[in-house]
């Protein structure tokens, strides 16, 4: 199994039935392919809609419907439609259970930041600043590092995307909780060590007295 | 009162150095007949407030393509490369905001509210520059509205009196700039008999639209 599809799939069991979900676009768009056949979970897409379904089979696309990265998607039965006010509404209002996020760079203190490089890319911060300041749960959902360097950080040097508001991390090698204390490290894929994690993340680690093997 | 014109006669409207409201996303209910019209038209020094600069050859982007776009209020801009480039050889200048404060934004332009106060954006570069007011213990920043001289409304459906339904997705901004602007022009997909859209159905009243084009 490769990284992605471990952290897809970890994610995916943090859902409970009745939530309301946005995914981002990428890594944790893939974790729609792994939610428990037993529970109910609606996916917001900020474009406009409750409801996102899968893409569509080809040539069966509709082109008023598009997810957020206007990609041709589907409605799932019961799906609803509103304008972008209602939608950051949904999002700002408290509404979304829970947002999945990729990220360039997480801190200690629960900062993200994942719009910008500057000089290099500015793409624009979308909806995700909006999301992660609304959504009641902000979930990070990325590979440990980046061409061997670490994203987790004791403070980002990136433009941030917000201030204090990732709850969890979720990576090919554990998962994390942002706490008042720092980043306590909860559960560890087997196939590391602590050491391992500690090695390639530049924060400052703690290890929960109950560290669980990462269920997936 | 005749709503109903020509895709010129529309057109005729938008000059140089006008601001320019746009519906849409990502292309999705972008009135896309109006942009070709507009790249054949040449107009200039336009500033665009849209929600994000389409793809190269879809929606808004092909405004910038055409280097018609002189200031670009939006919220994302990553799948039109050009804008990158001319933002770096200081050809555009692009203002970058929160999508939910972009649609609160033009909301309070068309509703007669004098800004709004949102959480989002505290604590990084958005907040440059604005007022930040604390109201019982929450931080917040005041934004405020956003107007344009030109709205250009995508509709899926039209009656001929300007009343709007919008299929799907195509919703987006189309009914938030359809308040905000001095002169409010539609590119219907199709337009019907008045009472054909059920008054229970109308998603944008009338009373907001000055002109209509079957595009």
């Amino acid at each position: 199994m490769n990284a992605k599809e471990i952290i897809a799939r970890r994610v995916a069991k943090e859902l409970k039935d009745g939530d309301v979900i946005n995914l981002g676009i990428g890594l944790p768009t893939m974790v729609a392919n792994y939610i428990p056949e037993d529970i109910d979970v609606l996916f917001q897409s900020e474009n406009g809609f409750v409801g996102l379904g899968p893409a569509p089979e080809i040539g069966h696309e509709d082109k008023d419907l598009v997810n957020a990265g206007g990609q041709p998607v589907t409605a799932v039965l019961g799906a609803a439609f509103f304008d972008s006010a209602v939608s950051f509404g949904i999002i700002r209002g408290g509404h979304v259970s829970a947002t999945v996020l990729g990220a360039l760079q997480v801190d200690e203190k629960g900062n993200l930041a994942n719009w910008m490089v500057p000089g290099k890319m500015v793409p624009g911060m979308g909806g995700a600043m909006d999301l992660v300041v609304g959504a009641k749960k902000v979930i990070i959902s990325m590979t440990h590092t980046a061409k061997g360097k670490s994203k987790i950080l004791k403070k980002c040097t990136l433009p941030l995307t917000a201030a204090g508001q990732v709850n969890m991390i979720v990576t090919e090698m554990g998962v994390m909780e942002v706490t008042d204390a720092g980043i306590v490290l909860t559960e560890m894929n087997p196939e590391f060590s602590v050491e391992d994690i500690k090695k390639v993340t530049e924060a400052e680690l703690i290890i929960a007295d109950d560290l669980k093997k990462m269920e997936i | 009162m005749n709503k109903i014109v020509t895709l010129e006669m529309a057109m005729e409207h938008i000059k140089d150095g006008m601001t320019v409201m746009i519906g849409g996303f990502m292309a999705c209910g972008t009135p896309e007949k109006f942009m070709d019209a507009l790249v054949e038209k040449g107009v200039k020094d336009l500033t665009v407030i849209a929600n994000d600069a389409g793809f190269p050859d879809r929606g808004i982007g092909k405004l910038v393509v055409n280097k018609q776009v002189k200031r670009l209020v939006t919220s994302h801009v990553g799948l039109n490369p050009e804008v990158g480039k001319q933002m770096n050889t200081g050809e555009i200048d692009c203002e970058l905001i929160p999508q939910g404060t972009l649609a609160e934004r033009i909301r309070a332009g068309g509703n007669g509210l004098g800004g709004i106060l949102t959480p989002t954006g505290v604590g990084t570069i958005v907040e440059e520059g604005k007022q930040k007011i604390e109201l019982d213990g929450k931080v917040y920043l005041l934004e405020k509205p956003l107007r344009a001289d030109i709205a250009l409304v995508g509709a899926t459906i039209s009656d001929k009196k300007g009343n709007l339904y919008y299929n799907k997705a195509t919703r987006n901004f189309n009914p938030l700039i359809a308040t905000a602007a001095d002169l409010v022009i539609i590119g219907a997909e199709k337009i019907v008999e008045v009472g054909e859209i059920d008054g229970n159905d109308v998603m944008t009243p009338a009373l907001f639209v000055d002109y209509i084009v079957e595009v």
